[in-house]
């Protein structure tokens, strides 16, 4: 575990270091075309650097869960997501406990995201709710949870922040550099020095260089939260849940699903637990870049068939791959035995009621008052509703707000 | 001259040695007084969600006087133990599962029960803290075990024994039906 910790702050510190380098080499340039001073371009390189960075460590998670519009709910809102969460809190013997997040989609997804073990949370979609049960439930949140535990919502965050930053700033660059170069620009210094157009192709160079690293600056992402992650993150959810089934067949459900996931972008898109940005009507276990396929996650979860501890895990990763090198960090590999546990079996299908559940507590945090008319039929009304009376229009009562 | 320099410099690197070591068991001990804590916070919300439980379930349940007797029984029985050691409350707690989960299995014949609000709400609540339990229970017996190798492995064992590191008391389901099923399983 601290293994995977200590690597996780170590990309964490050399992404931000390397940002900085890319940063100073951009207003270096910017700075030597606009201001005619390398000096000021690279100071103002640098505040940006500043900015960033403190964004980044002590605002990441809220514009993270802002971006995906993620709402805040209350154990009083869904008691048995907030119960299901905490005893994967307790499995994993986390000490704080998370927020609890829910994103209003049909696509199911979720993610976890924090700054640090004290201030993290988890959010999962309405979709995700809609369709799961209480151990499918259980599964997908001891992922998150495990994602939380080891620190990889932190380098996440960081990572998203300052990627997708710059991925924009050097956007806006070449599109500047790119419009000014097709009106005959640069005039600000052509007449200052001789040499300016041949300044103005270096940068126009750079400029293109910049554009094209842009996506591979996304790529990094990628690299970020490697597939190794994502297997120690299945791997701990079975040894949490004590029952590997429960999160194959949750990623089963995802993986069968055409919805796609409207807030997810490119920058967001690694945070999620299966690839929020498959083509619409195609189904998630298509796309496989950036997650590891998701039928062979599947089919490493249904083969623990000995145990639910790590090196259970490790020995069915090895067996889909025909022997070879595991996945899990060897600190991991030394502990006791762990023994399955059964399903706990909901009797009746309760989907019908987990929906009406779900979309009450969406209507709630859209602060939309409900009241119930004589015949039975409930009555939304949003808040910026003016009048005190409401006319049913199933019956055609009128009822007191 | 150099070997005094040799001699103070082995007793600094064994000093060291000793420090990590003993710092490494303290945190060790530390987490497993942590995760029984938890354990005990968990044990107590079930004690406390018994006599609500109850009462809720009274006037539905005329003729199960003998299964709810034997709960609140359990529930008091497990309640004196409270100071005890993990092995005795283990015991008293998993006799105190299996009266509840009998109960809530004798539940489901009551359709009138099954519709009402607050025993519906008082069923999450205690499926979650038996969960609870459970998971706290797994959390607590992995930190014993981490604890107890190292007590017991060379070289920190020789620094457990002579700092009075004692082994940490597993926290184990004595009753046969509760090892087979840990959970209350009930929708």
């Amino acid at each position: 575990m601290w293994e995977q910790i200590h690597s996780n702050q170590r990309r964490s510190a050399i992404l931000v270091i390397g940002m900085g380098l890319l940063l100073l080499v951009l207003g270096y340039v910017l700075g030597l075309y606009f201001m005619g001073s390398t000096t000021g371009g690279m100071i103002i390189a640098l505040a940006v650097w500043g900015i960033m960075s403190l964004v980044a460590l002590f605002q990441g998670d809220n514009i993270l869960l802002a971006l995906s519009r993620a709402k805040k709910i209350e154990r009083d809102d869904l008691p048995q997501l907030y119960n299901v969460v905490e005893e994967m809190k307790i499995a994993a013997g986390l000490e704080y406990m998370p927020d609890i997040y829910i994103i209003d989609d049909p696509a199911p997804n979720a993610f976890a995201t924090g700054r640090n073990p004290r201030k993290a949370a988890v959010a999962v979609t309405s979709g995700l709710l809609q369709i799961l049960n209480r151990d499918e439930l259980q599964g997908v949140i001891g992922h998150e949870i495990s994602h939380i535990k080891h620190r990889d919502v932190q380098l996440m965050v960081i990572s998203g922040v300052l990627l997708g930053t710059i991925v924009l700033l050097s956007w806006a660059a070449t599109r500047y550099l790119f419009f000014g170069a097709l009106m005959g620009g640069g005039n600000r210094r052509s007449s200052a020095s001789g040499g300016g157009g041949y300044i103005q192709i270096i940068v126009l160079a750079v400029g293109i260089i910049l554009m094209i690293l842009a996506p591979l600056m996304a790529q990094l992402l990628y690299f970020a939260v490697s597939r190794k992650r994502e297997y120690l993150a299945d791997a701990s959810s079975a040894l949490y849940t004590r029952y590997p089934e429960g999160l194959a067949s949750a990623l089963e459900k995802l993986a069968a699903s055409k919805n796609q996931l409207k807030s997810a972008n490119k920058a967001t898109a690694p945070m999620f637990i299966i690839n929020p940005l498959h083509k619409k009507g195609m189904s998630a276990s298509n796309l496989t870049s950036t997650h590891p396929p998701l039928a062979e996650r599947i089919r490493i979860l249904r083969s623990m068939a000995g145990g639910a501890s790590l090196s259970d895990y490790d020995g069915a990763y090895r067996q889909a791959h025909g022997g070879g090198k595991g996945v899990m960090p060897t600190s991991g590999l030394a502990a006791a035995p762990v023994s399955l546990r059964s399903a706990t079996g909901e009797k009746e299908d309760n989907k019908l009621d987990r929906a009406r559940q779900v979309s009450d507590v969406l209507w709630r945090i859209n602060r939309y008052r409900t009241t119930t008319c004589d015949c039975g039929t409930r009555l939304r009304v949003p808040q910026n509703f003016a009048d005190e009376r409401i006319k049913c229009p199933h019956c055609g009562r009128v009822t007191k707000i | 001259m150099v070997a005094v320099y040799v001699i103070i410099g082995v007793v600094v690197v064994l000093g060291i040695t000793f420090a990590v070591i003993y710092n490494g068991l303290v945190g060790r001990r530390n987490e497993v007084r942590n995760s029984w804590a938890q354990i005990d916070v968990q044990l107590k919300r079930r004690h406390d969600l018994i006599p609500n439980l109850v009462e809720a379930v009274k006037g539905y349940m005329k003729h199960e006087r003998g299964t709810l007797e034997a709960v609140t029984r359990a529930r008091n029985l497990a309640q004196q133990e409270t100071s005890s050691g993990a092995g005795k409350r283990a015991q008293v707690e998993g006799e105190l599962s299996s009266a509840l989960s009998r109960l809530l299995a004798v539940a489901e014949n009551y359709p009138d029960l099954k519709a009402n609000q607050n025993f519906l709400a008082l069923q999450e609540e205690l499926t979650s803290t038996e969960n609870k339990i459970g998971f706290s229970r797994q959390y607590y017996n992995d930190s014993v075990l981490r604890y107890n190798n190292q007590t017991q492995m060379f070289p920190s064992s020789i620094v457990a024994g002579m700092a009075h590191f004692q082994a940490g008391e597993f926290f184990e389901v004595s009753v046969a039906a509760e090892r087979e099923a840990p959970k209350v399983s009930f929708s």
